[in-house]
């Protein structure tokens, strides 16, 4: 018999130690940054962390540049290294006629911003998620094949119950009878979620679930989901609320059709803030250490980042939980029966 | 404030890479996985339906089987009484028979009797008759001699037969 290459366990642990040894990279990297002259700002590497990027910057000393694709209606398309932007001296040149600053690339003639598509650290951590997704989940099916009618062996058997919460637990209960369709999105809904936050809490990895626009792409996909699955009911209790009076509908209308969109922006502004939110206090604890410039507090500051690593591995569940489950309810209220009286 | 300011870029790659996700992932996992559960589920519940169906068939079939037992019992005792009454009979008519042939015998036996004792007594008349006619001739004979002694005669004549 195939020994299950994934036992849960010892990778949960592993996956525990990598964390908590993440912890002391980003004081590595920020340490040899505090070699220099300028005076340590805490602020500008916190947010440097938690936002995109157009190089990957695990240590000073190891910076992976990243591919630039850009759009502009005078120039067309133009795909280089982001390295470009850099001569040897790490200073910010101009290349091509473009220009990077603070992340945003313009023409450097007219300072006109341009699409930019480039692979950014995001849009790699996102590469590196999806193709995780589909690797372990291409693996479960795998194991659902070979194990027809048997009891389940190694991630298969990790994940069924994941699977089955998500079923059961989730979309069942909020959505109804009507759950099986849309099954495949909330699935991969939960476990992109899920995965991108366990990813974000690897050393050097980008904040993937925590950058507003992958949040918002994911609430405006629940939200089409949700208003063009949205039957009579749906809508007659948006624009007509029945049994309620009819002034008092006047005002409830505009209410109502607010909260179409504050559906999805709770959505986004929710996962977007938990995820951020947990970066940035671990940042902060850390960059205790280089503020104070004391090993003491260092060794203090990290022994709560290990405390508030583990939360932060509670929010990735949590998190990926609460998006699918609104995600449902809000499907579930678009498509119930409204058969009942009120 | 850029950590706000969501990036078209990464909007962009984000809602193509996760659209292709949903298709890919649908069509390769959840669809078999979703189906395997299901199944798995159904089969499951097959199996507690039918144990539950055999369960029920069995209590049928342990009725079956007791009332099969109580007809059996029935029907034993039923023969067992006809063959009682059957032997009882059978005993009478041997009695009843026995006598009737003891009473037959007896009957016949007595027939035999009473016809041995009319020849007896027919016998007996006729020697009686015999011995009265020697007496009457004997006392004719002495008739004629003396009517005394004749009488005497005759008496003492009575008097011997009836020592005899």
């Amino acid at each position: 018999m195939k020994k299950p290459f994934f036992a849960p366990k010892p990778t949960f642990f592993a996956l525990i130690l990598i964390v908590f040894s993440g912890i002391f990279s980003p004081v590595f990297a920020s340490n040899e940054a505090g070699h220099e002259t300028e005076p340590f700002n805490a602020s500008e590497v916190i947010l440097h962390h938690v936002m995109d990027d157009h190089q990957w910057h695990f240590a000073d000393w190891f910076v992976m540049p990243l591919p630039v694709i850009v759009y502009s209606s005078e120039k067309g398309l133009d795909v280089f290294s982001s390295s470009r932007f850099y001569d040897e001296h790490h200073n910010a040149v101009e290349y091509n006629g473009y220009k990077l600053d603070h992340n945003h690339i313009t023409l450097a003639d007219s300072g006109k911003a341009v699409l930019d598509l480039s692979i950014t650290k995001n849009v790699a951590m996102l590469f590196i998620n999806a193709a995780l997704l589909l690797f372990v989940f291409t693996s479960v099916a795998k194991g659902f094949k070979k194990n027809q009618g048997k009891a389940p062996t190694g991630m298969q058997s990790f994940f069924e119950p994941v699977i089955l919460f998500v079923r059961d637990e989730i979309v069942k209960p909020n959505i109804g009878h009507q759950y099986e369709r849309f099954m495949p999105y909330m699935l991969t809904l939960f476990f992109f979620i899920l995965f991108g936050n366990l990813l974000g809490l690897l050393p050097g990895a980008g904040n993937l679930t925590g950058n507003i626009a992958v949040t918002m792409t994911l609430a405006v996909f629940t939200f089409l989901i949700t208003n063009f699955n949205g039957n009579k009911g749906y809508w007659g209790h948006i624009f007509w609320t029945p049994g309620v009076p009819l002034p008092l509908r006047i005002v409830i209308l505009p209410v109502e059709i607010i909260g179409i969109f504050t559906k999805p922006f709770s959505l986004m502004i929710r996962l977007f803030v938990a995820i951020t939110a947990g970066h940035i206090v671990l940042l902060s604890l850390i960059c205790l250490a280089f503020i104070f410039g004391s090993y003491m507090v260092g060794i203090g500051s990290s022994l709560i980042v290990l405390f508030i690593n583990l939360i932060e591995l509670l929010v990735a569940g949590i998190q990926a939980y609460v998006f699918t489950m609104f995600s449902s309810m809000y499907i579930g209220m678009a498509v119930a029966d409204h058969s009942h009286d009120h | 404030m850029d950590l706000l300011t969501p990036g078209p870029g990464l909007i962009i790659w984000q809602a193509f890479i996760f659209l292709l996700l949903i298709f890919l992932l649908a069509k390769l996992a959840w669809k078999p996985i979703l189906g395997s559960l299901k199944e798995r589920e159904q089969s499951i519940q097959q199996a507690l339906d039918s144990a539950e169906q055999a369960k029920k068939e069995m209590a049928s079939l342990k009725a079956d089987n007791e009332n099969l037992l109580r007809e059996a019992r029935e029907e034993r005792d039923k023969i067992l009484k006809t063959a009682r009454e059957a032997a009882n009979r059978l005993h009478d008519q041997a009695q009843s028979d026995a006598k009737k042939n003891a009473d037959k015998i007896i009957e016949d036996a007595r027939s035999v009797i009473q016809t041995e004792k009319n020849a007896a007594l027919r016998d007996v008349k006729a020697q009686v008759a015999a011995f009265s006619l020697e007496v009457a001739e004997k006392l004719i004979k002495k008739n004629l001699a003396d009517d005394k002694a004749q009488k005497d005669l005759a008496d003492s004549y009575i008097k011997e037969l009836k020592l005899n």
